[in-house]
């Protein structure tokens, strides 16, 4: 249900603040170090950040897609590293419990995933498995009370600090149909995870492997009926496709900012650099680009809302804001010059973090994939 | 005790004031508002003051129109327990809220009222004042540090060269001072709750109280711009300039 809108304005004020004063600050602190601080990850928890897209009977906000996005548009305004933090509670790493968990899994885990007591991973690529995720590898087998769980999982978000992994593993013979998924805690024995992967950007968030050596677990750790693991999977995905998208814009407008602050400062040839043409050019590209992106995440939200099916939508609009918030970056690294491509002004780091988009919670080709998959089917 | 705790809905202080072509006031259409921020101190050390055990109610109280709702509902948010809301559209100058405030006193019987020592968009500085006056209760401006034992608030305060310690019988109102706390973020969860807190809404012709203005402003006017200064050659050449506009010895 809605929030009234008081309510909400008044929450999106708090995450903006908190964006602003509390975020922005450390951004080169936390790109330097790798490391978000532990009491800025306090800060989050007590904020309600980790609870956002979770039912308030465990403690969340329950926001509708709508409202999720649009705090997603504000946490873009910052390093996404710092969003990552709490980003796998509000998505991939919560939503399967949320959309198929039983009471019994909901009440055991989703309160601690709300409040950021513990902290979720999800875990479905593999070394031989990416794009063509339906094809796990990972076998579960059903051992009296207990599946035995073998495989490896790779460049899974914040497996180093997980204390919950849905885990997508085959149950069955191949093909998507043979996948059923699993809530696997740290801490059963034979499981074990990787150091953290060195990686182009978003320093400060981590991925690691995750290794599975006949661990047991529990049969009632299973997610939804056997056999149903991709279609959860496939579920979530298409949230946090939506979710990434806001994240994208909210990136967009947060480069937008800062190239039109700089060429306002800037002078060269006796005038700011803003009075140019070409860079006008620029600017106004981006806007107008990252403006169509938003009215897209927001209309695909609203069917969300209403309950449409939205799998074509979302992709489209993974791939439209990943894509576009790619060439945002671009520009400003371009109307910044040669401060663009130097550490200190924070663009050059943004458009490596932003490069990530258009790869993880599946790739500009597997959204294209998609969407000609759905057209296919049901136009013409 | 009660601690009661006034607050204002101002013009966000991150905003550039923009002021009125007519030079009549500040433009404040489309502008982003918000809680003043010697006012959020108060309410976060009112908080502090509460859950160390010293207090067991802290009441919010607003006069302004309609939309200070939102202010007092941030109050809520942070852990005020409830709410006043006096609604006027009215321009409300500082004698005029602290008679309003004085009849609130006399209603809730407060052990403390913590203000902000001035609101960042008229700078009256004059509210708390005022109101000690009215009430005859004794008054500590400017709070750095604020410690609450029975019967008595001793309060460190901000003056010039360093803080003068004073020891207030309570009743009392303390101003707060921009390093008295840092007040902390409404969680998100409790901006939900704030809203299933009580709020009342009264008007200043309920408390009998004439808020007619009693100044007049005459111009608003955006401060000078710096005009750009001038390069001389050397410490001659500035002794010479200071001389000639007066300056020098
Ligand atoms: C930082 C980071 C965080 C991640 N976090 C997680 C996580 O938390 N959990 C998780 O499960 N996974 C995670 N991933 C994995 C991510 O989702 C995959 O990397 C991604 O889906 C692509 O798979 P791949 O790397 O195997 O690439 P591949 O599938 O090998 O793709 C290589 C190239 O081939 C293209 N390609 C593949 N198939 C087709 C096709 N049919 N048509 C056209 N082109 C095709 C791809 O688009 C790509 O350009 C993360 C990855 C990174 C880098």
């Amino acid at each position: 249900m809605a929030l009234d809108p008081d309510i909400f304005d008044a929450l999106l004020d708090g995450v903006r603040r908190f964006v602003s004063e509390r975020l922005r600050p450390l951004e080169a602190q936390v790109s330097e170090t790798d490391e978000i601080p532990d009491d800025l990850v306090q800060d989050m928890r007590e904020l309600g950040l980790f609870g956002l897209s979770i039912g308030e009977e465990f403690g969340g906000l329950g926001l509708n897609m709508e409202e999720e996005v649009r705090i997603a548009f504000e946490l873009g305004r910052t390093s996404p590293a710092m969003r990552s933090t709490f980003g796998t509670n509000v998505g991939i790493g919560s939503q399967g419990l949320v959309m198929d968990g039983n009471d019994a899994q909901k009440a055991k885990y989703l309160p601690a995933i709300a409040s950021g007591e513990i902290i979720t991973s999800f875990a479905l690529t593999e070394p031989d498995v990416g794009s063509d995720s339906g094809a796990v590898k990972s076998r579960a087998e059903l051992d009296g009370d207990a599946y035995v769980l073998n495989g490896s999982k790779r460049y899974i978000t914040n497996a180093d600090k997980a204390d919950l992994f849905t885990v997508m593993a085959r149950t069955g013979g191949p093909g998507p149909k043979g996948v059923s998924a699993f809530l696997v805690p740290r801490d059963l024995p034979g499981l074990s995870v990787g150091k953290p992967e060195r990686k182009m950007g978003q320093q400060g968030a981590h991925v690691c492997d995750v290794t599975f050596d006949n661990v047991r677990v529990p049969a009632e750790n299973r997610l939804g009926a056997e056999g149903d693991g991709f279609k959860v999977a496939m579920r979530v995905l298409d949230r946090g496709r939506l979710h990434i998208s806001a994240v994208c814009v909210g990136a967009a407008e947060r480069l937008i900012a800062d190239s039109v602050a700089y060429a306002k400062e800037r002078q060269q040839f006796g005038k700011p650099i803003a009075e140019f043409q070409m860079i006008q050019a620029m600017i106004a590209d981006s806007v107008a680009e990252a403006k169509a992106a938003k009215a897209l995440v927001l209309q695909t939200a609203r069917a969300k809302d209403r309950g449409e099916r939205i799998t074509e939508d979302c992709a489209c609009a993974k791939l439209i804001a990943s894509e576009m918030v790619g060439r945002v970056a671009d520009r400003a690294v371009q109307i910044f010059g040669g401060a663009g491509y130097i550490a200190d002004y924070g663009i050059e780091r943004f458009y490596r973090d932003v490069r990530l988009f258009r790869i993880y919670e599946g790739t500009s080709e597997i959204q294209r994939t998609i969407i000609a998959r759905e057209a296919l089917r049901n136009e013409g | 005790m009660k601690i009661l705790v006034p607050v204002k809905r101002v013009i966000d202080y991150n905003v550039k004031p923009r002021v009125k072509a007519d030079g009549s006031g500040v433009d404040l259409a489309n502008v982003k508002m918000s809680m003043n921020p010697f006012d959020e101190i108060a309410v976060e050390e009112a908080l502090r003051i509460k859950e160390a055990g010293n207090a067991e109610e802290v009441i919010a109280v607003s006069v302004g129109p309609a939309k200070a709702a939102e202010t007092l509902r941030t109050a809520l948010a942070m852990g005020a327990d409830r709410a006043i809301l006096i609604e006027t559209d009215e321009t409300v100058e500082p004698l005029a809220v602290a008679k309003l405030l004085a009849k609130v006193a006399a209603e809730e019987n407060p052990g403390l009222i913590l203000l902000g020592k001035q609101a960042i968009d008229d700078d009256s500085n004059q509210t708390g004042q005022m109101l000690a006056a009215l009430l005859g209760w004794g008054q500590a401006t400017f709070a750095n540090t604020v410690t609450v034992e029975a019967g008595s608030i001793t309060v460190a305060r901000d003056v010039d060269g360093g803080l003068q310690t004073v020891k207030l019988n309570t009743p009392a109102i303390v101003t707060t001072d921009l390093r008295l706390n840092e007040p902390r973020y409404a969680s998100l969860p409790n901006i939900m709750k704030a809203k299933k807190k009580p709020l009342d809404t009264k008007t200043p012709g309920d408390y009998g109280v004439d808020i007619t203005p009693r100044l007049t402003t005459l111009k608003v006017a955006e401060p000078p711009v710096r005009s750009a200064g001038i390069k001389v050659a050397d410490v001659d050449a500035l002794v010479e300039k200071l001389k000639v506009l007066g300056v020098g010895a």
